[in-house]
């Protein structure tokens, strides 16, 4: 099964795991599955719509799946998919 | 002859002092024997290029075998005229009736433009404290050289900024310029550790500018204690080579970004939070630049602050340090930089993850289709305080 890698700042939403196996033939349904397994996770990955996020960036192992075929890049079980919101640290809340 | 308590001005009055343009043309004649009677390590930093080194505390000894003709003309100088005023004087004593001094000295000569020869290569002094740089055959005198000669801003003396500005103050790059506005914090003393416990309430330009003269006296610190604004960032960003950005907020790194390619001035940009960190270095048309990576910022949910989630000090030293390696390798012209890598590291699990950027095609700042701006529109930015809140942008 395709390891989905979690940012810390979604680690909440998945009890603290910071990888998660999902299932699905394409990023688009391994994501979903994701979100189907930790309900917490969708907001910050989809838009209404059913998009992806502009502000997150998803990779299949270490490309960018913008480059690739967005949601619809074909997933096999030993790639990993890596979810990237910016951060900017800081020290002022 | 002068007693050592006779003062210069007397001393002056027997010496002959001439003006810059004299001396020029004498030295151009061919015809004078021209003396530095300065310290070696000031003959390093830069000399007159016909000049023979005969510091003042030898001269007397070897005056006899250099000029060995009591008649030829001699002329002296030093950096402004103090020193050869009293060597002249001396050699007068000895019998030399022929000797002038440049009056102003070197000072003097560089001030109106004159040429000086200035060393191939390091002081004797930097030989010693670079030689585990120069020793790598990849850095060697040149890179070292480079360095010294390099200008790197950074943005922060913070989590990041601190134990960057270490490193590079260290390496010996020559001018280290710091933008803060902020003063130093018990809270900050975990990580940034530029700082003291005896600095809490200084201005963080000011502490970091203390650690860095008791380091590295070779590097020049310049404070810039002010937030980066649309008003000052290109006059700030642009006296320098390298900028690393260790913001703690969105709209300052997009406005950095923004400016950064338009006076194509490379990045290193990293970020922390927790346990981990990101990096990668934005050459201009290079390579992707920031707004590649990120076209918009998340909302305030997905992007907490240390200061909200927390942050493990050591983590926020590494960044730092890979950051100061960026800028180190950037200026040298040495390695590979993360050009076109996002590097990831999580400090819980020691891994790192190398991700591949792209520069974007359609990126609203570096995109082909961008047109140039203008002069005139040069120092104007977007409002990006607005777009990081998420409202429409007017351009």
């Amino acid at each position: 099964m395709p390891t989905v890698k979690i940012p810390p700042v979604l680690r909440p939403q998945t009890g603290g795991d910071p990888e998660v196996s999902a299932d699905g033939g394409t990023v688009g349904d391994v994501l979903r599955a994701l979100a189907e397994a930790h309900p917490g996770t969708r907001p910050q990955l989809f838009a209404d719509g059913g998009e992806l996020n502009r502000y997150v960036n998803v990779y299949l192992n270490d490309e960018d799946v913008r480059v690739l075929d967005g949601l619809d890049t074909p997933v096999s079980t030993s790639d990993t998919v890596v979810i990237l919101p910016a951060m900017a640290g800081g020290a002022r809340d | 002859m002068a007693t050592t308590a006779e003062p210069l001005e007397q001393i002056k009055e027997r010496i002959d002092l001439i003006p810059l343009d004299e001396a020029r043309e004498e030295i151009e004649s061919g015809d004078v024997e021209l003396i530095d009677v300065r310290e070696p390590h000031e003959w390093d930093e830069a000399h007159l290029e016909p000049a023979t080194h005969v510091p003042q505390g030898e001269l007397l000894e070897r005056i006899d075998e250099l000029v060995p003709d009591r008649s030829e003309r001699v002329l002296l100088y030093c950096r402004t005229d103090n020193r050869s005023s009293r060597a002249a004087d001396a050699l007068q004593g000895l019998g030399y009736d022929n000797v002038g001094v440049i009056r102003g000295g070197i000072v003097g000569w560089q001030e109106a433009g004159l040429p000086v020869v200035e060393p191939e290569g390091l002081t004797a002094q930097q030989r010693m404290r670079y030689s585990r740089h120069t020793l790598l055959p990849e850095v060697g005198v040149d890179g070292q050289v480079k360095l010294l000669n390099s200008k790197v801003l950074l943005i922060g003396a913070g989590g990041l900024g601190a134990p960057s500005a270490f490193y590079l103050a260290a390496a010996g790059v020559g001018t280290l310029g710091i933008v803060d506005d902020d003063v130093v914090d018990e809270t900050n003393l975990q990580r940034q550790v530029i700082h003291t416990t005896e600095r809490v309430g200084m201005p963080k330009t000011q502490s970091a500018k203390l650690s860095i003269e008791a380091l590295n006296p070779d590097v020049d610190v310049v404070e810039h204690r002010a937030r980066l604004d649309t008003d000052n960032i290109l006059e700030i960003i642009e006296g320098y080579d390298v900028l690393v950005d260790g913001a703690d907020n969105f709209p300052t790194r997009y406005l950095l970004n923004d400016a950064s390619v338009r006076l194509r001035k490379p990045v290193v940009s990293a970020s922390i939070l927790g346990f981990d960190g990101q990096i990668s270095t934005f050459v201009p048309y290079e390579g992707p630049c920031y707004r590649c990576l990120y076209p918009v910022p998340p909302p305030p949910e997905l992007a907490p602050s240390c200061g909200a989630a927390g942050v493990l000090g050591v983590m926020a030293g590494v960044m730092g340090l890979l950051q100061a390696n960026e800028a180190v390798k950037l200026v040298a012209g040495i390695g590979e930089p993360l050009i076109g890598r996002l590097l990831l590291y999580d400090s819980l699990g020691t891994r790192f993850t190398e991700l591949k950027v792209k520069r974007d095609p359609d990126c609203p700042i570096c995109g082909d289709a961008v047109p140039e701006i203008p002069e005139s529109e040069m120092g104007r930015f977007p409002d990006y305080e607005a777009f990081c809140a998420g409202t429409p942008v007017a351009h």
